[in-house]
């Protein structure tokens, strides 16, 4: 055999064992954590609270609590993200303030989630003096998943020919209605993109939430956005680290962690459904 | 080189245009006649393109680029500041060289535009889908698929929904650079003929790099060298008996 072929092979077999891999991890992770689970779920673990200093009941709160935080998230940094990735990419003159505003939102990108958490803390808790509570915790975890958004969009944007731009423009259709009717629309799947990883993101923190929003317990169901909320991930946290029955929960804590992923996997894939569908609809 | 006197639509005056640094025109000082054809021909990155997107201010979307001289459309210069560059272009239409559809249905196509300045009824918008349709002579072959994407026509068929789209506009001036560069044979007669006919309403000003397109279509050809205009003449004279060498030397192919 030729060495060309030998070099080809052996880059092959590198990609496939690459890939090989990371299935393999993905797989593992979610059948450990579904064989440990799938014991405590059940219909009432999904609807009731916690009771008994929370060694029995269910997770119900911190479904919702969860939920709501994420939503806020989604609700605050879409809008923001898909603003911001519209001036950077179609209004700003490209150049050395652009050129900032990028190394800024890549900068903020791989800020430590707990930094997040602390500045949440520090601006909208204390400062603002929201208190720990669901408005703090999705504006917090909206910033935390802002660049993800904003960068998904930018290059969701930047995918939508430029003809397309011209094409509109030169009817004589101004430049706004021209990026609302014709740059947004095609861009959105890109964007959707962007957004399911968003998600995922703030579904899955801890860090950001625990100052913010996150109560160790409560019973009662958030009223308005000023109530404080248990989470998944957080109950995670405080099961497996604070309690006085840490094995005892075991089962609870893998249970409630197969809640979260199902949920992270729910949400990305009603995104993807969604996302296909507007594809279909486009047709180029 | 002619000067149009009367029923002049577009009157450009020592026109320089620079991209950046870079002098893509110099003292270009042209007139339009009014529902005349004028072929702007010359080589490859003479500046034609650069001319055509001038005169409906398409050039402004293009960062550090610069205009001086006058363009006078209806007497006044679409360069003063107080001109709205988007009212220009509802005026002046362009057709691309690649065709560009959106993608939509046909029928959204034709009406994106008109619906944005207003045009809300349905009847008026159906109306004016089959009148744009048939002066770009695709009515016969669209007029069942107006739902169906535009993106699934054939090249030529693109190109007319892309001039059908551009008319529905009610411009009185059409751009076209190139636009049957990429079709065969019969689309590009097609379009030939459809020029022909719709020079009747309005002022077409093309720019191409067929030799007997120009020759086929145009009242006046102007010929571009290296970002200056050398020759502006009525086409026959231009084909003919040109005044300068270089526009015979560019005409015959013993340019180089
Ligand atoms: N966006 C741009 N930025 C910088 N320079 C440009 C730009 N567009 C065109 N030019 C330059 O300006 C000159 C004229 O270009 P233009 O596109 O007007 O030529 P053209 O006559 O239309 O050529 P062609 O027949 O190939 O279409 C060329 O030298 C080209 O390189
Ligand atoms: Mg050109």
């Amino acid at each position: 055999m030729k060495w060309r072929y030998i070099k080809q092979n052996l880059f092959f077999g590198a990609v496939r064992l690459s890939a090989l891999t990371i299935t393999t991890a993905v797989v593992a992770i979610l059948f450990y954590i579904f064989v440990n689970g799938i014991s405590v779920i059940s219909w009432d673990f999904l609807t009731l609270p916690p009771r008994d200093a929370m060694t029995k009941g269910g997770i119900m709160p911190a479904i919702l609590g969860t939920v709501y935080l994420t939503s806020g998230a989604i609700i605050i940094a879409l809008p923001l993200g898909v603003i911001s990735a519209i001036y950077l990419n179609e209004y700003a003159k490209q150049g050395l303030v652009v050129r900032i505003i990028r190394v800024g939102v890549n900068c903020l990108a791989g800020v430590p989630s707990i930094v997040f958490g602390l500045f949440g803390l520090g601006l909208f808790v204390v400062f603002l003096q929201f208190g720990s509570c669901i408005l703090s915790g999705a504006l917090t975890l909206g910033f935390l998943i802002l660049p993800t958004i904003i960068g998904a969009s930018e290059e969701a944007l930047k995918a939508v020919p430029q003809t397309f731009r011209e094409a509109s423009l030169a009817l004589g259709v101004a430049k706004w209605q021209t990026i609302y009717r014709i740059v947004l629309p095609n861009a959105l799947p890109g964007i959707m993109t962007g957004s399911i990883l968003g998600i995922g993101r703030a579904a899955g923190e801890t860090a950001p939430i625990m100052f913010t929003a996150a109560a160790f317990y409560t019973s009662k169901l958030p009223a308005s956005i000023f109530d404080e909320v248990m989470a998944l991930p957080y109950h995670i946290y405080v099961l497996a680290t604070a309690g006085t029955h840490i094995e005892e929960t075991r089962p609870i804590q893998y249970g409630t962690a197969l809640m979260l992923v199902a949920l992270v996997l729910g949400i990305d894939l009603i995104a993807i459904i969604i996302r296909s569908y507007i594809r279909r609809n486009r047709r180029w | 080189m002619v000067t149009i006197q009367d029923n002049c639509i577009i009157k450009v005056r020592n026109v320089d245009f620079y991209y950046g640094k870079f002098r893509a025109l110099t003292d270009i000082s042209m007139d339009f006649e009014k529902n005349r054809v004028t072929a702007l021909i010359g080589p490859s990155g003479c500046g034609k393109s650069t001319l055509l997107r001038l005169l409906n201010r398409m050039n402004d979307l293009i960062d550090g680029s610069r205009v001086e001289g006058e363009v006078v459309f209806e007497g006044k210069n679409i360069y003063d500041q107080d001109i709205d560059p988007v009212e220009i272009r509802r005026r002046i239409g362009m057709v691309f060289q690649k065709p560009n559809p959106f993608p939509k249905s046909i029928f959204n196509n034709i009406t994106y535009g008109p619906r944005l300045v207003g045009v809300r009824k349905k009847s008026d918008l159906e109306a004016l889908v089959e009148q744009s349709l048939r002066q770009a002579s695709l009515w016969d072959e669209a007029k069942d698929i107006l739902g169906q994407s535009a993106m699934m026509l054939s090249g030529g068929q693109q190109q007319r929904v892309c001039i059908a789209r551009a008319l529905a506009m009610k411009p009185d001036v059409l751009l076209m650079d190139e636009p049957t560069s990429a079709l065969d044979p019969i689309s590009t007669a097609k379009i030939e003929e459809l020029i022909e006919d719709l020079k009747k309403r309005y002022t077409i000003i093309i720019v191409t790099h067929n030799m007997q397109q120009a020759a086929r279509i145009s009242n006046y050809t102007g010929f571009f060298y290296l970002g200056k205009l050398i020759e502006y003449n009525p086409t026959e004279k231009i084909f003919t008996t040109p005044d300068v060498r270089q526009t015979e030397d560019y005409i015959t192919g013993r340019f180089g």
